[in-house]
């Protein structure tokens, strides 16, 4: 059995065998002329305004909690929705749309809930 | 979800959509008038506990993945009551503290949600979920006194250490599934006694589960987190989880290994023998040497599930399993009553966060506050086993329990330390009556009712425990086919 795993194994080595030689043939070769703009974060992008390890202030935290959570009944959404026709073909369809709906209105109570308590605004 | 499914989690169902409406009403409730949300919290869990009563009987739902047997009806039952004490001691020393927060009873609730499922789950994922649902409110609980840092501490180390946990419990389902190939704990059975289980997994499973419940039950050697935990939290936190938690694992604990391991009794028996033994020596040595009450009570938390485990230790006999299950089960109502009480006390001698929680500071109580410091000897002899107390009814149970096993040294090392656990807890006692000092107490309606209904309840079940015992008798688990 573990013989089938070989030819991945395979692929995974020569795989890694590429990278690390083109990366080195770039090391070992390649000019270096670094200048200010060179050696910029993002040499081709938004100049940075300050040093990586500042503070972030933390609304980004609560919203992506928040996403997280409202992404994840999406998730559940899509394959409820796939089977839903089989389950009314079968004639229980109110069933499994009753347990949909408690699961938005638990998920509805968490909603009302962080809008009230603002973590929706911005400031 | 057919009729039977839904008579199996109506408890549950009941408080979850209890505990959401809550949520709702404190969002829209003035911060002034939060303390209302304990009130219909109450309301919620003695309403649910009212249906509990009326509509027992036995019930398997969801495919045999919960059941409602008497075992669980005696732990819902239990668990209600823990939260209706729960609330009536958090409901001064929150507003006394300055945190009282709607949210706080929502979360109680949902937790008690969590321990009925752990008292439920005939399936070990359900045990997972449950454990969880149980676990995530008491880390924000723990962590409720925030800006605190005491109390952030707490519940940063809980969290960490519980999620830890968590890992050794889904990692012993995962090798438990590997082994037997299912997760109910009907399969399990099956599975081990037609004899296509392999038994080394098998072992390993259940090993890591007991490792993760042994944690939610504070035993040695997983118990490192209960003093930081029990001390930093908010108080009425601590009484809640002290006695609510521990309950839900050892409802887990029980119901597991005598379903779904019994034919591994053989290799377990010496591992849970080793365990309650520390836990009962250490939890016990080390509360004498402790000055802060919080840790003390902690440490006697931790010595005190070492004697349910004591009564469990030979869960392989059909003979003893059914007395240590009861046993077990009239010792955690014993355990219940008597550390909210205690708990209870703590609470309206801490009148700031974090002060007068020296043990020297219940110098004088005696004198200035007879009522009070005889409630406090009460609950302390019942702690120690002495009469007129639960705590000596419970024991004698527990030990019955034990030497019904054979386990004789296991119950001589059990009285040694219970003899020893007399110096630490009579120390209180002495302090009380002998020393001098100026306490000072709040005085609370709901505080005091507390303490006088577990003062109560630790002397009379104490003189008439039979309705009691009979109940934790009648209380047996739901045979799995």
């Amino acid at each position: 059995m573990l013989l089938e795993y070989a030819a991945i194994a395979t692929m995974i080595f020569v795989t890694a065998l590429v990278a690390v030689i083109a990366i080195v043939l770039g090391v070992l070769f390649g000019p270096k002329r670094p200048t200010d703009k060179k050696s910029m974060p993002y040499e081709s992008g938004m100049n940075p305004i300050g040093p990586g390890t500042r503070r972030v202030p933390v609304r980004f935290y609560l919203i992506a909690v928040l996403f997280i959570l409202f992404d994840i009944e999406v998730v559940f959404f899509v394959p409820w929705a796939l089977v839903f026709k089989q389950f009314v073909s079968q004639s229980q369809g109110f069933f499994v749309f009753a347990e949909m709906t408690t699961f938005i209105v638990i998920l509805l109570v968490g909603y009302i809930y962080a809008w009230k308590k603002g973590a929706l605004e911005w400031e | 979800m057919t009729q039977t499914d839904f008579f199996t989690l109506l408890p549950a169902i009941l408080l979850t959509l209890w505990a959401c409406a809550l949520l709702l009403v404190d969002v829209f409730t003035p911060g002034a008038h939060k303390g209302r949300t304990a009130f219909l919290a109450a309301l919620g869990l003695a309403f649910t506990l009212g249906v509990t009563f009326l509509q027992p009987g036995e019930y398997t739902g969801f495919n045999g993945m919960v059941v409602r047997d008497g075992f669980a009806n005696f732990l819902i039952s239990l668990f209600l009551l823990t939260g209706l004490l729960g609330v009536a001691v958090a409901y001064g020393y929150l507003r006394r503290m300055g945190i009282e927060r709607g949210e706080y009873y929502s979360l109680m609730l949902f937790s008690i949600v969590g321990m009925m499922l752990m008292a439920q789950a005939t399936d070990l994922l359900v045990i997972f979920i449950a454990l969880e649902l149980l676990s995530i409110p008491l880390y924000v609980l723990a962590a409720f006194a925030y800006p605190n840092t005491a109390s952030e501490e707490a519940g940063l180390k809980y969290f960490l250490l519980g999620a830890f946990s968590t890992g050794f419990v889904v990692y012993g389902i995962a090798l438990t599934f590997g082994a037997t190939g299912a997760t109910s704990i009907a399969a399990i059975v099956a599975a081990t006694a037609a004899g296509v289980a392999n038994k080394a997994l098998l072992l390993s499973g259940a090993a890591l589960i007991l490792v993760g419940l042994g944690f939610k039950t504070a035993l040695v050697p997983f118990h490192m987190w209960t003093p930081d935990v029990y001390q930093g939290a908010p108080t009425s936190v601590t009484a809640f989880m002290a006695a609510g938690a521990k309950a839900a694992g050892f409802a887990a604990l029980i119901r597991v290994f005598s379903s779904a391991f019994p034919a591994l009794a053989a290799d377990l028996t010496p591992i849970l023998w080793a365990l309650a033994a520390l836990t009962m020596i250490l939890g016990n040595l080390v509360a004498i040497a402790q000055s802060d009450i919080k840790r003390m009570l902690a440490y006697s938390s931790i010595a005190q599930a070492g004697y349910i485990l004591m009564a469990f230790v030979a869960f392989g006999s059909d003979l003893a399993r059914p007395v240590a299950i009861s046993a077990a089960l009239f010792y955690l109502v014993a355990y219940t009553v008597s550390s909210f009480g205690a708990w209870g006390v703590v609470i309206s001698l801490e009148k700031e966060q974090g002060k007068d929680l020296q043990i020297a500071d219940y110098a004088g109580l005696g004198k200035k506050f007879p009522w009070l410091a005889a409630a406090m000897t009460l609950f302390m002899l019942s702690f120690t086993g002495l009469p007129p107390t639960i705590g000596l009814i419970g024991k004698l149970y527990l030990f019955r329990a034990a030497l019904q096993g054979g386990l004789y040294w296991l119950a001589i090392i059990g009285v040694v330390t219970s003899l020893i656990s007399a110096f630490y807890y009579l120390r209180v006692v002495l302090t009380m009556y002998m020393k001098d000092g100026q306490p000072d107490v709040a005085r609370e309606t709901w505080l005091t009712a507390t303490i006088v209904f577990s003062a109560l309840a630790t002397v009379i079940i104490s003189l008439f425990p039979a309705p009691l015992f009979d109940w934790a008798s009648r209380a047996l688990l739901m045979v799995m086919k």
